[in-house]
Parts: structure tokens; sequence; C-alpha cells
């Protein structure tokens, strides 16, 4: 079974519970997909699909790209995602449709997207210094401050955190609850945020650390009464 | 029609066109243990959000002497039904000047349409 698929971010809104709670969430533009390559076992090392986002107008692609989907028989794809296929189930083929419809309301998804890139940003903002005081004479407000000591060893070590470019990379949510699933629209809404501007391409897969997450709440109690 | 209008419809609830000036009886449910009765929030409207699911209306009323606002989102389940009682005839869209004024100045002349 496929456990994930391609989608854009669309925007936020909110949805009321039957209770009148608010929450906050985001709607994404879940597929169509088609499974462009099949990967299995036994001739990669792992089960995967890759998945081909279809939109209106299929993308202009090069003759190597064209021969790469023509074998799965899919017109060519813009954006193309590779996602795990969890054991059980059918095995799929390419050229299988994937639709939102592998989800269900209340699960729980994560969103893979990419952020906002934040521009040229000091350290105060970027790795969250403390900066220093804004008045009573201080000269000293959002400088980084001393990167180490002089003659030894005459250099910055590796990896000191400095101002530069920040955002922009690929960033994950985790568990976000699914509140509803529209198959005839490919929509999906999803409590809270997800990374990414809107419109940008983001992959929604089934939580993968769910189950983690659950045995680290129930082992930290015992911890503490040791 | 854009994917959020798509979402944002079905939530959409039937309320009676409102605008800043008007007294309304907002009907609203109330939980009290597992009882749920409807209480009536009952004020001038003075001032509209709009903005799909998101819209919300702001009520005031002179409670004992003392000034009430209540902020409702407009599309709450948990609005029932909402009454407009008496049109006014107003000159903006937010009357939050009347926050400054009491008794008599607070007073709104009625719209002339019924």
């Amino acid at each position: 079974m496929v456990t994930g698929i391609i989608g854009r971010k669309v925007g936020m809104t909110q949805v009321f519970d039957a209770d009148g709670t608010v929450h906050p969430a985001t709607v994404i533009k879940a597929g169509p997909c088609v499974v462009v390559q099949a990967k299995t076992a036994q001739t990669d090392g792992y089960e995967a699909v890759q998945l081909g986002l279809v939109e209106p107008r299929p993308a202009k692609a090069t003759r190597a790209m064209q021969g790469h989907f023509k074998r799965a028989s899919v017109p060519p794809a813009r954006v193309t995602r590779e996602v795990r296929v969890a054991a059980g189930g059918d095995a799929v083929k390419a050229g299988d449709p994937v639709l939102v419809s592998i989800f269900a309301d209340g699960e729980r998804v994560d969103v893979i997207g990419t952020g906002r890139g934040k521009g040229f940003q000091g350290v105060v903002r970027r790795h969250h210094f403390g900066g220093g005081a804004a008045t009573h004479g201080s000269m000293f407000h959002r400088a980084p401050g001393s990167i180490g000591a002089s003659s030894f060893p005459s250099r910055v070590v590796k990896g000191m955190r400095a101002a530069g470019r920040m955002g922009g990379g690929r960033v994950t949510t985790l568990n976000l609850k699914v509140l509803r699933v529209d198959p005839d629209n490919h929509l999906l809404v999803v409590e809270g945020g997800v990374p990414g501007a809107p419109e940008s391409v983001v992959i929604v897969r089934k939580a993968a650390a769910l189950k983690k997450l659950k045995v680290a709440q129930v082992e930290k109690p015992k911890k503490a009464k040791k | 029609m854009g994917a959020i209008e798509t979402i944002e419809k079905r939530q959409l609830a039937e309320r009676p066109a409102m605008k800043s000036g008007d007294t309304v009886r907002v009907h609203v449910k109330v939980r009290e243990g597992d009882k749920e009765r409807i209480q009536i929030f009952e004020g001038l409207v003075i001032g509209l959000h709009r903005g799909g699911t998101r819209a919300s209306f702001t009520v005031r009323k002179v409670s004992f002497g003392q000034g009430v606002e209540r902020i409702f989102p407009l599309h709450s389940p948990t609005i029932q039904k909402v009454e407009v009682v008496r049109t006014a005839k107003v000159r903006r869209a937010k009357l939050y000047y009347l926050r400054e004024l009491k008794g008599k100045a607070a007073r709104m002349k009625d719209a002339g349409r019924s």
C-alpha cells in the first residue's frame, strides 16, 4: 500500500467542531498522482514507488525523461517524489493512480515541504542568541560576541554558529491530524500549519514516528519514580 | 471556486444580513455539565469582520452599568440563531466610538426602513 501522496499547499482556514471549538487548518490539494516507477526489494533493495503529480497540462520533458514516463504510459509530470510502500496489500505497478482517499479522517500524517526562505539573518533570529541590552549605555546589541580564543587555536572552530542564509530547506511537520478528506476535489485538510508558501509542493505521508512517540511518553514517568 | 471556499462552504451557517448599528439577539448554546441550554445575548452590533468561516461580529451591551462586548464567530455551531431586533442609522462600519459614550449620548437613531 502506498503510504504518501504529492500535493500543493493551498492555504489556511479554520474548522469548527460540533461543540464550537475552532481548529486552525491547512488545506492541501493532494494529488491526483500516478505511479511512475515501482521499486521492489528484488531490483532496488527496498519497496517504494515514484509518484508523479498529475496536472492539467503535462510537463515538457527531455527525451530521456519522456522515455521514463512512457515506460509507465503516463504523461510527463513536473513533480515526482518517492514514497515508501507499506508491507501487505496489493502490489502496486507503474501507471496505478494514487488518490487522497488513502487517508481517512482522524488519521495522523507527516507533511514534508520546503520552508519559506528567510534571507540573510543575524544570529539572534537564526540561532536564538540572547543579544545584549538595548539601553543603559550598552554598546552590544545583536552582535554574536566572541567566536573563540586568539593565538591558540588561531582559527575559528568548525560549526561556529554565525549569521547567514536562513530557511528555505526541507522541513517535516510530524503527526498532524487529518480533519477532512475530500476525494471529489482531491483536497485534504490537516490541523495546524504546514511548511512552505501557498502553491509549494508538499509530500503527505502516514505518520512515520507515531508509535515511537507513544512509547517515549509511557516510559518517561517510570524513570522519574526510580 | 477556490479550494479553501470549497472546504469552508460546508460550514457556513445561515445568518441574517447584519450590519453595524443593528440590535441583535444572539441565541448561544451553553453547556452546563451534560445539559445544554440557550442563553440570549442582546446588544448592538458594533463591528463585523468578514472572511468565509472566519467571519465574526462584535456585540456590545451595557449590563448593570458595565459595558460588555462579546465577539462571536459568525458561523459557529454554538450559535443557534441570530435575530435582528432593530436597525439604527449609522455612518461608519465600526462603532468603537460608542465605548466612550454612555447613557443618552449612546442612543442610536432608528433607520427609516423596517
